[in-house]
C-alpha cells in the first residue's frame, strides 16, 4: 500500500483513497476534428509505458476528490514529486 | 534429444539417471540467424519450436534477458480456456486449445494439460444474459460451454457455497469441460527443449537492448548484453516489456503494463476438482496436482514493472474467494508473487506484422496469454514464416486502434445497468 | 528422569499436567509445552509422512523451519486445521491433533510404496512419463498423483470463528523478540514516540528462551518493556509481509492456544502497520547437514534439541549423537549434557576444531569424534544407530544412539529484508546471505543481520562419504523429498539458474519455504556447476514469511460486509410487501412482487397489464443522479453528452446519451434544466459513479475554465415512478403548487411543488410509453410519500412493480437499457439512436472517434425488434442470430438477442436484437439456431406498441 502525497490536501494518504488516471500529459485535442485517423489514435492510445519514471494522474477520490499528477519511478513504485493539475511537469525528470 | 519415456526412465533408474543429457545446451551466439526471438516466455520458445518443426526454419534463435520460462510463463495460474465471445476470439483461442491437446506426445514432454473444466460463476440477471451470449456464440463457433444451472454447479464443485443468501449468489454457471490448466514450467521446458533439438540456439541472461534497423528501413540484427547478432527477421514475444523492446525500434505502442498476482495455500488432499471464475466476485481458483490451491487476484492498479504488489489486493481476493468458498477460510496462504502483463486497449493481443519490415510482435495478451501459448506460438510463428498473418490471427492487427474494430471482450461482459 | 521428560528445568509449568491426543491415543504435557516437545517427552519420535515418498519423518526444528511434524488440529464441528508445524502448536487441555498424509495410519502408510520404487521417480519424473496413452493422463495418472500428493485434508464445513482486521502506525516497528529486538526496542523507546515488538512465539526472548543463563537478563529486559509507557509489545504475532514504504503486514494468533472452551473473540487479527522505521532482528535458522539417512525419525537440528532440553525440560534421546560442522554444535552438546541429557558423541566434519571445545566435551565425558562425517543412520521410525567414518571414507565406526543432532550453521533470516528490496550480500564466514543495503526506512540487528557469535563452522554442500551422492538417501529439502543427487540431475539436464533447480526439483517449495533448504540446496548447485554460489543467485523471497490464513487476511470483510449491500428508502416496504430482490451493481432492487403462488412470468404479466391499464408504482431511487451546477452548466454537458443542451429551457428534460471518448456508449439518462445553472442529471443505475469520475476528470483536467460544480444526490433523492394512465389522477390529490395538465405539464418537462406536502422535484418522464410521473423527493420522506401515493392508488388499482417489468414495458417501446442493449462495442448509430446526437455539435466526447474509417463501414450491427414466427415461441436472451442455419460449422453469425419477454399488451414475445445492416433487414426473416430446433423470426423496427406516442402524451 503505497503512501500518496495529494497537492491538494498537502497530506500523504493510503493509496485506496485514490484513483488511477493513467498517463499524464496527454491533452485532449482543442479540435478533434482536425486530427487525421492516426493522431486521433495517438491521443486515444499510444502510452509511453516505461521503465522509470512515469508522470501520471491520480485522483483523490476518497479525499478532496481533485485530480493531480505524479512523477512516479515504475521500476520501485517510489513517488518522486506529486503536483497540480494544470502545473507542469518538475524539470530534471528526464525520459 | 534423449526420448522420454517410462522404459527409459526405468532403464535409467538402474544407470542412476546419468544418461539424461542436457534439455538446453549454454550456446555461444552465432554471427547472425534467419529469425531471433526476442523474449524465452512459453510463446517465444513456441514459436521457435514451430518455425523449426513446422515452418523449415531452423537457424533460429531464442534471446532472453534472464533465464527461460521465468517470465509470466513461469508465473501464472495456468487456466486455459477458449470460450470467449467474438468470432476471432474464439478460433484465436480455440486454436490453442486443439493444438493444447497432443501436445505433450508432440514434445515428447507431459506438460500435464488437464481437462478439468473451467466454470464460471454468474450471480446476476446480467451475467446470465452475458454467459447465455457467450454459450450460444460458442455453440456455433464449435466450441464447448454449456449452461449449468446451480445445483449443477454444485455438483461439479462441491466447496461451492450456494445459498441464495450469500452476498452474491451463485444463480448457475457456464462450463467450459475442454477448460483446464497445464503445469507452466513444462510447457515453457517443453518447447524449449523441443526447439533446441531442432537446432535452436536459446541463449538466457541475455537481455537485447537495441533493434538495429537497416537503411531501408527494415531490420538487420539486435544489440544484445553479448554483442550485436544479425538476424533477417525479429519476433517480439517480450510480454510485460514489450513497450520497451518496440521503441527500440521506434516504434511507440498502445500498451500498458500492470503488475498482477496471484498466490497458492499449502497443499490439502484433493477438495478442488476443477476451475472456477467469478468475474462479479473477482475470484479465480483451482487445485495443482501438488494439492495447492491456485488463485488469481486482479491487476494493481497502476502501471509498474516492480512485481512486488501490493497486500490490499491480496486481502480482497482471498475475500472473494471465501465469499464463494467459506469452507477455505482455515486453510492457509503459502506464497505470493507477482508478474507484469502488458493489455492493450481492448484487452485483445497484438500478433502481427509490424510497420517495421521484419519486424514481427506477439505481445497484449494481458492476464489471459498461459492459454494461448500454442496457439500464439504456431501462429507467430506462421506470420515470420510468410511474412503475412495467418487467417486466425489477421484480426489481431495494429491497424484496429485506428480504424475502430476492435475486439473487446471485456466490454462485451460490460457491467452497466 | 521419567521417559523423556528431564527431571528439572525448562519454563514449562509441571504443577499444570495437560491431557492431549495424538491420533487418537491420550498423552499429557504440562502447561507451556509445545505438541512438539510434549510428544518428543512422550517418546514419539515418528511425526509425519514425506510429501513425494512418504518416508517416515520425525521432528527437525523447534520453529517455523519445521519440514516434517506437519499436524491437522481438530478443534470441534468445523474448525479443523491442517498442515499446523507441532513445535508451533501450544499445548492446551484436550489439544487433538492427528498426522497426515499417510494411509491407513502413520506407521503402515501404503503410499511407502513410492519410497521403494523411489529410483523411478527422480526430479521431473513426471515431465517425462504418463503420456501414454494420451488420455491417461487425466483419466488415470493425475488422480492417482492428485491422491498421493497434499499434505492434510482441507476442511469442509464453513468456519465458525471470526476473524478482525485493523490498523496500527507507530514510530518505530521492531520484529523479533530475542535479546537484540527487544534491545532495540529500547532504544527506540527512549527517544520518545511510539514503538511496536511483535514476536512469533508465545513469549519473547527468541533464542535465550534455550539458554537459562541468560533467563535473569531477560526477565530483566521484559520488566524495562513493561515500564516504558510508549512500547506495544505483541507475541504469537507473525510479521508475514514487508510492503511499500514501511507497510507490514502481522497477523496475530488470539484464541489457538487456548482449550476451545476458554476460547472466545476472534481467531485472529490482522495488523497493517505503518512504520517511520522498522527494525528487523527475526534471529537466524540453523541448517541441517546434507547426509546418507538425514531423514530418520530421531535426527534433527541441534538447535530443536538444545530448545527441546532447556526450554520444555525435555531429553531428545538416551544417547544423543551431534555431527556438526559448526561450533554452536558443540555449545550445544554441552548444554545439553549440562541439563542432564546423555551426549554420547560429537562428530564433527572439520579437522580443526578449537581446544577449549573439545576439551570441554571431554571433560563433560562425550566422545569426539573430528574430520569425521556420518554415512549412514541406522532405524526405521527412530534413529538405532550411526555409522560414521573418519572424511567419510575411512573405515566405517558404528555407534548406537537413539537421536542425532545436526549442527550446519545458521542463515540468518533475511525474508523481510528481501520484501522489501533490501539488496543482500554474501557472506563466505557465515556461508549465507545477509542484509546489505536497505531501500526503506530499516535495519537489521541481531543474529538477522550477521551480528551475533554463533562462533565458527565450515560450509559444506554434502558430507563426504564413500558411498555416490546418487546412491545415498541424504535430503535437502525434508517436505518435498529433495535429495542431493537430484540437485545434481537437474544440473546435468541443463538447469543452470537457481530458479530452474528449484522448479526442476522443487526444492524450498515446501510449507517451509526451503527454510532448511534453500542454502543447502545452492551449496550442492554450486558445487555442481563448479561456480561460486554468488553466480547461481538466489531465489526470490515472497510473502508471506511462514504462511498465513486466508480469514485473518478476509478481516471482517465476508457476507454483508463483503460488499455492503446498498438499499432504497422504499426496500423496506417492498421487503414487507413480498418483493423479490436481485442484485444490480451493489444494490439491491424489487425484481417483481408475487402474488399468491405467482411465478415470476404470472406476476409480470399481471403487472405490465396493469401498467398499461390503470397504473402502477416503481421505485427507481437506485438511478444515479448528479447535481450539475454553475454558469456554464449547459455548455459542460454540451460537450459530454451527444445532444445539444444550450436550447433547453429550465423546465424541460431531455435524454442524454454519453460515450466514451473511443464512441462507444457508456451510459444515458434524462436530465431534466431546473435552472440556467442547474441541471438535475440521471444516470443509470451502475453507472453513477463511473459517470461522476468521467465528468470531474473532464471537468477538472480538460476544462477547468468551465464554472461548474458536480455533486453527487443519488443517494439524496428518492425516485418514485408512477406510471399508468392513471397516474395524473393519482397525484392529483397530493401534489400542491404545481399545474399537472397535459398542456401545462407537458412529458419531458419537470415542476417544482410539494407532494403529500414534501418538496418535490416532479418530472414527467416515462420509461413505460405511458402517462408517466418521476417523483423526487428527498431520501428521508422517500417512503412516507411512497405510501401517501399507494394509499391514493388503490382507488385506481395501483400496482407495485418490480424491475423485470419496467424492463418489459420498456422492452414494448424498443427504449434501450445500456449495457444489456448495448455491450460498449456500439455506438449511437447502431443503436439508431442518430437523432439524440447532436449533427451541429463541432464536438463531444466521442465525436472524433466516430469519424473512424471502420466506424462507418456496412455490416455493423443495428438495433432492431424481431417477432418469432410462433407468437409464443421466447426467444433466449444472448441467442444467436444467423442469416442460413444449414451453414455449416463454424456457422457465420449476424448477430444476438439482447433482450426478450412475454408482452402482455401485446399478447405475444417480442425481443429486441442487434443484428448486422439490422435495419436493412426489416421485414426479413432470420433464424435462431437452439439445440434441437431452429426458431424463425421476423425482423421489425425496435418499436411493438403505441409508436406515434399518443398516450405518453396524454
Ligand atoms: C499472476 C499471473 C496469472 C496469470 N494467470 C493466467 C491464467 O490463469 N491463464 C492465462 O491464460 N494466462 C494467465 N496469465 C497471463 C500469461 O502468463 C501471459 O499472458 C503469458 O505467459 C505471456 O506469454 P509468455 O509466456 O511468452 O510471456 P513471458 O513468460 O513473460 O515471456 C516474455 C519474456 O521476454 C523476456 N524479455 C523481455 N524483455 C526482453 C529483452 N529486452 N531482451 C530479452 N528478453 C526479454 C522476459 O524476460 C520474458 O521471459 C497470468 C499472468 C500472471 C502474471
Ligand atoms: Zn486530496
Amino acid at each position: 500500500m503505497i503512501l500518496i502525497h495529494c497537492p491538494y490536501c498537502e497530506e500523504d494518504r493510503p493509496e485506496v483513497e485514490f484513483t488511477y488516471g493513467g498517463e499524464a500529459h496527454i491533452a485532449r485535442p482543442l479540435d478533434p476534428g482536425a486530427l487525421d485517423d492516426r493522431q486521433w489514435e495517438t491521443y486515444l492510445y499510444i502510452r509511453r509505458n516505461p521503465r522509470g519514471a512515469h508522470a501520471e494522474r491520480w485522483r483523490h477520490a476518497h479525499g478532496c476528490a481533485r485530480f493531480f499528477n505524479a512523477v512516479r519511478d515504475t521500476v520501485t513504485d517510489r513517488f518522486e514529486v506529486t503536483y497540480k493539475t494544470g502545473e507542469p511537469r518538475p524539470a530534471g525528470d528526464t525520459k | 534429444m534423449k526420448r522420454f519415456s517410462g522404459l527409459n526412465l526405468f532403464a535409467e533408474a538402474f544407470n542412476g539417471h546419468k544418461g539424461w543429457p542436457e534439455h538446453w545446451p549454454d550456446k555461444a551466439p552465432k554471427a547472425a540467424y534467419d529469425v531471433i526471438i526476442i523474449g524465452a516466455g512459453g510463446h517465444g520458445l513456441g514459436a521457435a519450436y514451430y518455425l523449426a518443426a513446422k515452418y523449415g526454419i531452423t537457424n533460429v534463435c531464442v534471446i532472453e534477458k534472464g533465464w527461460l520460462g521465468g517470465g509470466n510463463a513461469g508465473r501464472n495460474t495456468t487456466i486455459i480456456r477458449s470460450n470467449y465471445l467474438y468470432d476471432e476470439s474464439a478460433h484465436l483461442y480455440d486454436h490453442a486449445v486443439k493444438l493444447w491437446d497432443g501436445l505433450s506426445q508432440e514434445l515428447n514432454y507431459n506438460v500435464m494439460y488437464s481437462k478439468r473444466g473451467v466454470l464460471m460463476l454468474a450471480h446476476n440477471v446480467h451475467d446470465i444474459q452475458s454467459f447465455k451470449r457467450h454459450i450460444h456464440a460458442n455453440r456455433l463457433n464449435g466450441v464447448d460451454n454449456e449452461w449449468l444451472s446451480t445445483e449443477a454447479c454444485k455438483a461439479y464443485c462441491p466447496p461451492l457455497d450456494i445459498s441464495p443468501n450469500a452476498r452474491h449468489p451463485v444463480l448457475g454457471g457456464a462450463l467450459q469441460r475442454r477448460g483446464g490448466t497445464a503445469r507452466h514450467d513444462s510447457v515453457a521446458w517443453g518447447y524449449a527443449r523441443g526447439a533446441v533439438a531442432r537446432g535452436v540456439d536459446i541463449i538466457q541472461n541475455c537481455a537485447v537492448t537495441g533493434i538495429r534497423r537497416g537503411p531501408d528501413g527494415a531490420v538487420i540484427g539486435v544489440e544484445t548484453e553479448k554483442g550485436f547478432i544479425g538476424a533477417k527477421k525479429i519476433g517480439v514475444s517480450a510480454a510485460g516489456s514489450t513497450s520497451l523492446v518496440m521503441r527500440m525500434a521506434g516504434l511507440d505502442f498502445p500498451l500498458e503494463s500492470y503488475p498482477l498476482q496471484a498466490l497458492v495455500s499449502e497443499p490439502v488432499k484433493p477438495i478442488f476438482p476443477c476451475v472456477v471464475m467469478s468475474n462479479t466476485v473477482h475470484a479465480y481458483i483451482s487445485q495443482s496436482d501438488k494439492g495447492e490451491l491456485v488463485i488469481g487476484a486482479g491487476t494493481d492498479a497502476y502501471v509498474s514493472y516492480s512485481q512486488r504488489g501490493a497486500l490490499h489486493i491480496i486481502e480482497h481476493t482471498l475475500a472473494a474467494i471465501c465469499e464463494i468458498f467459506p469452507i477455505f477460510t482455515r486453510m492457509r496462504m503459502l506464497r505470493t508473487w507477482g508478474g507484469i502483463v502488458d493489455v492493450t486497449p481492448d484487452r485483445s493481443p497484438i500478433l502481427a506484422k509490424t510497420p517495421v519490415p521484419g519486424l514481427y510482435v506477439n505481445c497484449g495478451w494481458g492476464t489471459g496469454g498461459f492459454k494461448a501459448t500454442p496457439g500464439a506460438a504456431d501462429l507467430l510463428a506462421h506470420t515470420i514464416a510468410h511474412d503475412a498473418p495467418h487467417a486466425i490471427n489477421a484480426p489481431f492487427n495494429l491497424d484496429r486502434f485506428r480504424n475502430g474494430r476492435l475486439i473487446d471482450e471485456a466490454a462485451a461482459a460490460a457491467v452497466a445497468h | 528422569m521419567s521417559g523423556y521428560r528431564l527431571a528439572a528445568g525448562g519454563r514449562i509449568d509441571r504443577s499444570r499436567p495437560l491431557a492431549f491426543s495424538f491420533d487418537g491415543q491420550g498423552y499429557q504435557g504440562f502447561a507451556g509445552d509445545s505438541l512438539a516437545s510434549a510428544l518428543v517427552a512422550s517418546g514419539v519420535t515418528l511425526f509425519g509422512r514425506s510429501f513425494k515418498y512418504h518416508r517416515p519423518r520425525g521432528l527437525v526444528g523447534m520453529g517455523p523451519e519445521e519440514p516434517n511434524a506437519l499436524v491437522t488440529v481438530d478443534r470441534g464441528p468445523a474448525r479443523i486445521t491442517p498442515n499446523l508445524r507441532a513445535p508451533q502448536v501450544a499445548l492446551h487441555d484436550g489439544l487433538q491433533a492427528k498426522s497426515q498424509n499417510r494411509w491407513p495410519s502413520l506407521k503402515f502408510d501404503v503410499a511407502a510404496l513410492n519410497d521403494v520404487f523411489g529410483a523411478l521417480f527422480p526430479a521431473g519424473f513426471y515431465n517425462k512419463t504418463f503420456m501414454w496413452p494420451r488420455s491417461a493422463w487425466e483419466k488415470l495418472y493425475e488422480p492417482v498423483i492428485r491422491q498421493l500428493a497434499g499434505l492434510g485434508d482441507s476442511p469442509v464445513a464453513r468456519d465458525p470463528d471470526h476473524y478482525d482486521a485493523t490498523y496500527a502506525h507507530c514510530e518505530v516497528l521492531v520484529v523479533g523478540g530475542g535479546i537484540a529486538g527487544i534491545t532495540a526496542t529500547l532504544e527506540a523507546a527512549a527517544h520518545g514516540g511510539r514503538v511496536i515488538l511483535i514476536d512469533e512465539q508465545d513469549e519473547l526472548g527468541g533464542g535465550a528462551l534455550a539458554d537459562p543463563v541468560q533467563w535473569a537478563a531477560l526477565d530483566a529486559l521484559k520488566e524495562k518493556l513493561a515500564a516504558a509507557g510508549n512500547v506495544t509489545v505483541m507475541t504469537r504475532t507473525t510479521a508475514f509481509g514487508y510492503y511499500h514504504q514501511n507497510f507490514i503486514g502481522a497477523t496475530q494468533s488470539l484464541t489457538d492456544h487456548l482449550a476451545p472452551a476458554d476460547a472466545s473473540g476472534p481467531r485472529e487479527r490482522l495488523w497493517r502497520i505503518r512504520a517511520g522505521e522498522v527494525v528487523l532482528a527475526q534471529g537466524a535458522i540453523e541448517r541441517p547437514l546434507v547426509f546418507n539417512g538425514n531423514d530418520v525419525p530421531g535426527v534433527m537440528l541441534a538447535s530443536a534439541g538444545r530448545m527441546l532440553a532447556l526450554r520444555y525440560g525435555v531429553a531428545v534421546g538416551h544417547a544423543v549423537v551431534v555431527m556438526a560442522a559448526h561450533d554452536s554444535g558443540w555449545r550445544d552438546a554441552l548444554a545439553l549434557a549440562g541439563a542432564g541429557v546423555h551426549v554420547a558423541a560429537i562428530i564433527d566434519v572439520r579437522n580443526v576444531v578449537g581446544a577449549d571445545l573439545a576439551d570441554a566435551a571431554r571433560d563433560a565425558g562425550i566422545a569426539v569424534h573430528i574430520g569425521c562425517a556420518i554415512t549412514a543412520v541406522h532405524g526405521r521410525h527412530a534413529v538405532t544407530g550411526v555409522t560414521f567414518a573418519a572424511n567419510g571414507t575411512g573405515p566405517a565406526c558404528k555407534l548406537a544412539c537413539d537421536a542425532v543432532l545436526m549442527a550446519g550453521g545458521w542463515t540468518p533470516s533475511v525474508h523481510l529484508w528481501s520484501h522489501a528490496k533490501g539488496s543482500l550480500t554474501w557472506s563466505e564466514a557465515w556461508g549465507a546471505y545477509l542484509p546489505g543495503t536497505p531501500i526503506e526506512n530499516c535495519r537489521a540487528v541481531g543474529a538477522g543481520a550477521g551480528a551475533w557469535d554463533m562462533g565458527h563452522g565450515v560450509v559444506t554442500a554434502v558430507l563426504p562419504s564413500h558411498i555416490d551422492v546418487r546412491a545415498q538417501k541424504a535430503f535437502v529439502d525434508f517436505q518435498n523429498d529433495v535429495k542431493a543427487r537430484d540437485i545434481h540431475l537437474a544440473v546435468q539436464e541443463g538447469m543452470r539458474s537457481i530458479e530452474h533447480i528449484k522448479r526442476y526439483t522443487t526444492n524450498g517449495m515446501a510449507t517451509d519455504q526451503g527454510k532448511t533448504s534453500n542454502l543447502n540446496g545452492l551449496q550442492i548447485a554450486s558445487a555442481a556447476l563448479g561456480r561460486p554460489v554468488e553466480q547461481i543467485g538466489l531465489t526470490t523471497f515472497r510473502p508471506p514469511y511462514t504462511p498465513q490464513t486466508f480469514g485473518a487476511l478476509m478481516g471482517h470483510h465476508k457476507d454483508a460486509l463483503f460488499q455492503p449491500v446498498r438499499k432504497s428508502p422504499i426496500d423496506e416496504w417492498a421487503t414487507e410487501h413480498g418483493a423479490v430482490f436481485e442484485n444490480v451493481s451493489n444494490w439491491r432492487r424489487a425484481r417483481y412482487f408475487p402474488r399468491g403462488g405467482e411465478d415470476m412470468d404470472a406476476a409480470v404479466l399481471r403487472e405490465c397489464a396493469a401498467v398499461r391499464r390503470s397504473v402502477g408504482i416503481f421505485d427507481a431511487s437506485t438511478l444515479g443522479k448528479i447535481e450539475v451546477v454553475g454558469p456554464d452548466a449547459a455548455e459542460f454537458l454540451n460537450r459530454m453528452y451527444t445532444n445539444p443542451w444550450k436550447g433547453l429551457q429550465p423546465g424541460r428534460c431531455r435524454y442524454g446519451l454519453l460515450l466514451r471518448e473511443d464512441g462507444f456508449i457508456t451510459d444515458d439518462g434524462v436530465s431534466a434544466r431546473m435552472a440556467d445553472d442547474r441541471f438535475h442529471l440521471t444516470t443509470t443505475t451502475g453507472g453513477a459513479a463511473r459517470v461522476l469520475g468521467m465528468m470531474e476528470d473532464y471537468l477538472q483536467t480538460e476544462w477547468s475554465d468551465l464554472d461548474v460544480w458536480l455533486t453527487s444526490t443519488t443517494e439524496q433523492w428518492a425516485v418514485i415512478a408512477l406510471q399508468g394512465p392513471r397516474a395524473r389522477d393519482v397525484i392529483a390529490p397530493l401534489v400542491s403548487g404545481i399545474d399537472l395538465g397535459a398542456e401545462a405539464f407537458p412529458h419531458m418537462a419537470v415542476r417544482e411543488g410539494t407532494i403529500a406536502g414534501v418538496p418535490t422535484r416532479l418530472f414527467r418522464v416515462s420509461f413505460t410509453g405511458e402517462l408517466g410521473f418521476e417523483i423526487n423527493v428527498p431520501a428521508s420522506e422517500g417512503r412516507k410519500v411512497w405510501e401517501e401515493v399507494w394509499d391514493a392508488g388503490q382507488a385506481h388499482g395501483i400496482t407495485a412493480y418490480g424491475t423485470e417489468t419496467m424492463h418489459v414495458l420498456r422492452a414494448e417501446k424498443g427504449f434501450i437499457i445500456v449495457g444489456q442493449d448495448t455491450d460498449g462495442t456500439m455506438t449511437p448509430y447502431d443503436m439508431g439512436l442518430d437523432w439524440a446526437v447532436g449533427k451541429k455539435k463541432p464536438d463531444f466526447v466521442g465525436k472524433r472517434s466516430l469519424a473512424r474509417p471502420d466506424m462507418g463501414l456496412p455490416g455493423r450491427k443495428q438495433f432492431i425488434g424481431l417477432l418469432t414466427e410462433d407468437p409464443q415461441d421466447l426467444l433466449e436472451e444472448g441467442a444467436q442470430v444467423v442469416a442460413d442455419p444449414d451453414a455449416p460449422m463454424p456457422m457465420p453469425m449476424i448477430g444476438h438477442v439482447t433482450s426478450s419477454y412475454r408482452s402482455a399488451a401485446l399478447g405475444r414475445t417480442i425481443a429486441l436484437a442487434v443484428i448486422a445492416d439490422g435495419r436493412a433487414r426489416i421485414g426479413q426473416t432470420i433464424f435462431v439456431p437452439m439445440p434441437g430446433k431452429v426458431i424463425r423470426a421476423t425482423v421489425t423496427a425496435p418499436m411493438f406498441y403505441d409508436a406515434e406516442g399518443s398516450r405518453l402524451n396524454a
